[in-house]
């Protein structure tokens, strides 16, 4: 099993672009990609495609075929749906793909069209993420959702909102020189505790935005890339996946996300590394109580010691694991389907050295990507290594 | 119509509320025909225990189109010992708490039906 090399990545800006279809979205990221890797659109033999929402927010199912040809490619395409982690599905199944020699040449990706929408209809359709007979119906929100999390949290462990509007404030900070961020923007504790509560204790500064954008990546076997001269020295090593009950109140408990547990578990353990290893993360931070519970779930912190990682600088980018150099989704923007993808093309970048925030990870070797769908009922775990 | 949860709605409604167990003793809602937690297909109805305790809630600013004349509403997870339940609460958000005892009930009417919780 040889492991497949990330040959391109591409990305739109994230942002509100209400009047561009996912088709055209897509085309931007998956030409990107494809020019990055210099890989010819005639040697790809399948598109691996992640989107969340398509028949809400613009009447468009089958959208795998939509986006082949989208970007020129004559090959089987197929659309993944695991809510917020339906492109580190998409991820996952092009990996392994490649890895077990079906494949050579891959596009994965994803894209969402959202801001078309207002904001009670983007509320009502993110909200399907969760079940609708019991959870839906009974006036849970998908913010909701998460504040019943972080307030499970703070009860089992304490913690406060400043803990949290740190993190917003990290990743605000480390969107700035992002061209892709939605949000380029530095903010400040004060500014995040001002906000209106969306559901409290998460306010408007705790959630990531609503978004448009497209994400894509070029995977190829590492004989294609030797054959072709590709300069690819990027490879995904691990990859994971995990699930859980679909709603809340059929956990175990609130304040924990074993699918994120169980999907790093598997991802380090098939790359063979530790969390020790680990140089660089991008992990869902939909709202900041997520990114707190993606890095205690994957075992970077006990239980109920993460909170307090951003205030302390250690997940900051001069700190000892820096944590969504990106910006994140909290500040970069979470266009649903393209946010797993998209967590592969920030870390490819910093691995090579391209990206914004290189600087701050010049020896960085070993990157983790953490995609979570709806409550962390599925999460993907991916890990990408240097490998020249 | 959804068969299954209609009938757990009526039932709650009238007082006869009941959850799934399975011989494990593991609870779960319906419609199932196996429990979620151990895979058990022998369940049998078991009647919801009068009272359950708020394990986490939040105050909803922000709703769905559906609970727009509702906000700022309470929405909570209770657990009724061997199953918890998600519903909103009936009471004033700056006087509910973790820990407090709640009844389960119904509110709304046809298709918008849904479980609420009211302080005992």
């Amino acid at each position: 099993m040889i492991d497949p090399r990330v040959a391109g990545v591409g990305l739109t800006h994230f942002g509100s672009h209400p009047a561009r279809t996912s088709r055209d979205l897509f085309a931007e990221a998956g030409l990107a990609a494809l020019d990055d890797a210099g890989v010819d659109p005639a040697d790809v033999e399948g598109v691996f495609y992640g989107n969340f929402m398509g028949e809400i927010a613009e009447h468009q199912g089958h959208q795998g075929p939509l986006m082949a040809e989208a970007i020129g490619v004559d090959a089987p395409a197929t659309r993944y749906e695991s809510a917020c982690a339906s492109s580190g599905a998409a991820l996952r199944q092009a990996v392994q793909n490649v890895r077990n020699g079906e494949a050579d040449v891959l596009v994965v990706g994803g894209a969402e069209r959202m801001t078309n929408l207002d904001t009670a209809e983007t509320t009502e359709a993110l909200a399907i993420a969760a079940d609708d007979l019991y959870e839906v119906r009974a006036g849970l929100t998908f913010p909701g959702a998460y504040a019943l999390m972080a307030a499970a949290y703070f009860d089992e462990y304490g913690g406060e909102r400043e803990d949290l509007a740190e993190i917003a404030v990290k990743n605000h900070a480390n969107a700035v020189g992002n061209e892709h961020a939605q949000f380029q923007r530095e903010i400040t504790v004060e500014d995040a505790l001002d906000a209106p509560m969306v559901a409290d204790p998460l306010g408007l500064y705790d959630a990531c935005p609503i978004t448009d954008g497209a994400s894509a990546a070029v995977l190829v076997s590492e004989s294609y890339a030797d054959e072709h001269d590709l300069d690819a020295g990027v490879a995904v090593t691990g990859t994971g996946q995990g699930g859980d009950k679909m709603a809340l109140h059929d956990r175990d408990a609130l304040a924990h996300t074993p699918a994120a547990s169980d999907a790093a578990d598997e991802a380090f353990a098939d790359a063979g590394i530790g969390t020790e290893d680990v140089d660089v993360a991008e992990v869902h931070d939909c709202f900041t109580i997520a990114e707190v519970l993606a890095l205690e779930g994957m075992g970077f912190f006990d239980a109920g010691e993460g909170i307090r990682a951003a205030a302390e600088g250690v997940t900051t980018r001069d700190g000892d694991l820096p944590v969504n150099l990106s910006g994140g989704l909290k500040a970069k923007g979470h266009p649903v389907g393209a946010t797993g993808v998209s967590q592969l093309a920030e870390l490819t970048k910093l691995l090579r050295g391209d990206h914004h925030n290189s600087e701050h990870v010049s020896d960085a070797r070993v990157g983790v990507a953490h995609n979570a769908g709806g409550t962390v009922a599925s999460a993907t775990v991916h890990v990408l290594e240097i490998q020249e | 119509m959804n068969d299954g949860h209609d009938e757990f709605l009526d039932a709650l409604e009238s007082g006869d509320g009941y959850y799934l167990e399975c011989t494990d003793g593991h609870g779960s809602l319906p419609p199932r025909v196996v429990c979620p937690h151990c895979g058990d297909r022998d369940l049998t109805e078991t009647a919801l225990p009068d009272t359950g305790s708020i394990d986490s809630y939040t105050v909803v600013h922000v709703p769905t189109p559906a609970f727009a004349d509702e906000a700022p509403y309470v929405t909570a997870v209770a657990d009724f010992g061997p199953v918890r339940l998600t519903g909103r609460v009936l009471a004033d958000e700056e006087s509910v708490e973790i820990g407090d005892e709640v009844s389960a009930s119904v509110g709304g009417a046809d298709e918008s039906r849904s479980v609420v919780f009211e302080p005992r």
